[in-house]
């Protein structure tokens, strides 16, 4: 955590959140979404950038507040700042989408309590200048996106045989249904940790035979 | 799951105001902000929501152009063709299914003595088997013209909707099932028994009732 | 408003449509507290409990809300009594019983970001059930979470003494094991149909 260097905004602050410290494959936080929603492309893709609205806004208000704001009570209001934001999306999405709605259901609600997004508002948000809290909501936003955009693309790819809804896969390709049912999302995430420790477990093993090698 | 942090904490407590201060004030910003976002999404939501039950109604009621709802016991929505006469009369019904409840609407035509068209508005049935309730061309027709004749006296069906094995129907009043999802089309043919048997005599007694005249059908 | 059967909702949420397992609330304590069987148990009671609680008030307030006339307030109030009706129940519970507050205290506080505590309270909003309904579909889906708990935790028991690859230890393969749990309750579908 590089929270306490000065109030200067970085590019860290942003592309910490994509890959090495992305709130999905490394912290495994906000999980409910990432499996309930990401059966198909879109939704996946619908559902993170409501989180990345919810998250950028809620961090820059925290940061801005988080010298007004006594510690007593800032749990109460981060939780506050973060079911107004909600419901804002929820009303958004509503009418942009019915369709949307109907599809991500209550899980737009339960954004609410998204551990990801109370979590950045507590370390992160209130200690930061609202420079640096806006760019570390989008990062994490947008690093939560991709997590879901790629659950979701498997999920469809291989559940569907298509992707955003368009068929890319030949007519003689048998869907295997497993992966759009809930038991798919577990089995999905599985593998994709299961790679993302098996890639990083090969480049330690490479890290010391060079330096063995020296 | 957010990580352990230890927090800078300074060690005086503040004044009570200062704790209320802060609540309150984000209290009434957050206030002000959802009904903002309220006031200023609630017509085109609105609209949505309208646009979305026209289309299902005008869907499962071929010819209509317009229509009116009339709250009875639960909502039906009378449709009127191009020429003001009654085209049908849409409602819904809901039963439990293989996965959470199915809610359908569908669409009675008083002329033909027929369900002519049904459309799911909401399901969770399992993806490949279930859900083709709505997709499976074959089952779909089924309700393009299901017969729900009133018996001779006039109260009841002469022949309630009942599910036969895929492939079996002969007579207009039979739904095929799908193989592989015996479950959901028989839920279908249950809330579609159970709903036309309480609606159809109901709604073929009072069918001269329902106008496309605005003033005509207010009071009800 | 809803006419299902209240067997059929019991049925329905604790096992076809399974909190953890087809809906995924409530993933983070699955995951967190199911390494031991003991501690599972505890903490589906404890769950179970303040979803019953928070269920009945969530109804209450929805009411309330109702003849308000105020429906936007709906998110932020439910989250307000979730939070407080956590309070109230540690409270309560301390005073009442110390015994049972040994055994479930330190769960009362976790509950509180609890998404499936959240899940229940707006799954009957939505589908508006009653009185009598919102509480057996609370004792369902609190019952649906403590037993998909201590399955799991009873095979990570388990697992503690398999062989595994270094990589695969860990979330990845609880995460699949959680899938095969989900695929084996897809079996009671259909269960409530009748």
């Amino acid at each position: 955590m590089n929270a306490e260097q000065g109030n200067t905004p970085t590019a860290d602050d942003f592309l910490k959140g994509l890959w090495r410290e992305n709130p999905v494959f490394v912290y495994l936080l906000g999980m409910c979404p990432v499996l309930a929603v990401t059966n198909s492309a879109i939704n996946g893709l619908s559902m993170g950038l409501a989180t990345l609205f919810v998250l950028t806004l809620s961090n820059t208000l925290v940061s801005v507040l988080r010298n007004i704001i006594p510690r007593e009570v800032r749990i109460a209001t981060f939780i506050l700042i973060i079911a107004t934001f909600v419901t804002v999306v929820d009303y958004l999405i509503q009418a942009i989408s019915l369709e949307l709605h109907k599809s991500l259901g209550a899980f737009i609600s339960l954004i609410v309590v998204n551990c990801l997004i109370l979590g950045r508002a507590e370390a992160f948000a209130s200690r930061n200048g609202p420079a640096r809290a806006l760019l570390d909501g989008l990062g994490m936003g947008l690093g939560f996106t991709l997590a879901l955009l790629c659950m979701g693309g498997v999920r469809e790819l291989l559940g569907n045989g298509s992707l955003f809804g368009v068929a890319v896969l030949p007519a003689q390709f048998q869907p295997w249904i497993v992966m759009i049912l809930p038991g798919g999302g577990f089995f999905t995430l599985g593998v994709l940790l299961l790679l993302i420790n098996a890639a990083k477990a090969r480049r330690q093993a490479r890290a010391q035979t060079l330096e063995g090698a020296s | 799951m957010s990580r352990p942090e230890i927090i800078a904490s300074d060690a005086t407590p503040r004044p009570a105001w200062q704790m209320y201060r802060a609540m309150v004030g984000t209290g009434i910003f957050c206030a002000l902000l959802i009904v903002a976002v309220f006031l200023y999404t609630l017509p085109v939501i609105e609209r949505n929501r309208a646009a979305a039950l026209e289309k299902a109604v005008l869907e499962v009621l071929p010819g209509a152009t317009r229509f009116r709802r009339y709250d009875l016991e639960q909502p039906v929505y009378a449709a009127f063709d191009a020429g003001g006469e009654l085209a049908g009369i849409a409602l819904e019904a809901q039963r439990m299914g293989y996965q959470d409840t199915i809610r359908i609407l569908y669409g009675y035509d008083p002329a033909r003595q027929a369900v002519v068209g049904m459309q799911v508005l909401e399901s969770r049935e399992t993806p490949g088997l279930g859900d083709k309730i709505e997709k499976d061309p074959v089952f779909v027709d089924n309700f393009t013209a299901l017969d729900v004749r009133l018996a001779a006296d006039g109260t009841q069906l002469a022949n309630p909707i009942v599910l036969v094995k895929p492939g079996q129907k002969t007579r207009p009043w039979q739904i095929d099932a799908i193989s592989g999802a015996t479950i959901s089309s028989q839920a279908i043919a249950d809330m579609l028994r159970d709903s036309t048997v309480r609606w159809v005599p109901l709604l073929w007694g009072m069918r001269s009732e329902f106008s496309a005249d605005e003033e005509a059908g207010d009071e009800r | 408003m809803n006419d299902a059967g209240l067997w059929s909702i019991f049925i329905n949420a604790s096992l076809v449509n399974n909190f953890v397992l087809a809906y995924f609330l409530g993933i983070c304590p699955f995951l967190g507290v199911s390494a031991k069987l003991s501690t599972a148990t505890r903490m589906g009671g404890a769950v179970t409990f303040v979803m019953l609680v928070a269920s009945l008030s969530a109804f209450g307030v929805n009411l309330l809300l109702e003849w308000a006339g105020v429906p936007y307030l709906r998110l932020i109030s439910y989250i307000v009594i979730i939070a407080s009706t956590v309070q109230f129940v540690e409270m309560f519970v301390k005073k009442m019983s110390p015994a049972l507050f040994r055994a479930l205290g330190i769960f009362l506080p976790l509950i509180t970001t609890n998404c499936a505590i959240l899940g229940v309270a707006l799954f009957q909003t939505n589908r508006g059930y009653d009185l009598l309904q919102c509480s057996v579909f609370a004792l369902g889906a609190g019952a649906g979470f403590t037993l998909a708990l201590v399955l799991m935790a009873g095979i990570r028991e388990k697992l503690e003494l398999a062989s595994l690859s270094d990589v695969v230890q860990g979330a990845a393969i609880t995460l699949m094991v959680a899938g095969i749990l989900s695929l084996t309750f897809m079996g009671f579908a259909g269960l409530g149909a009748a």
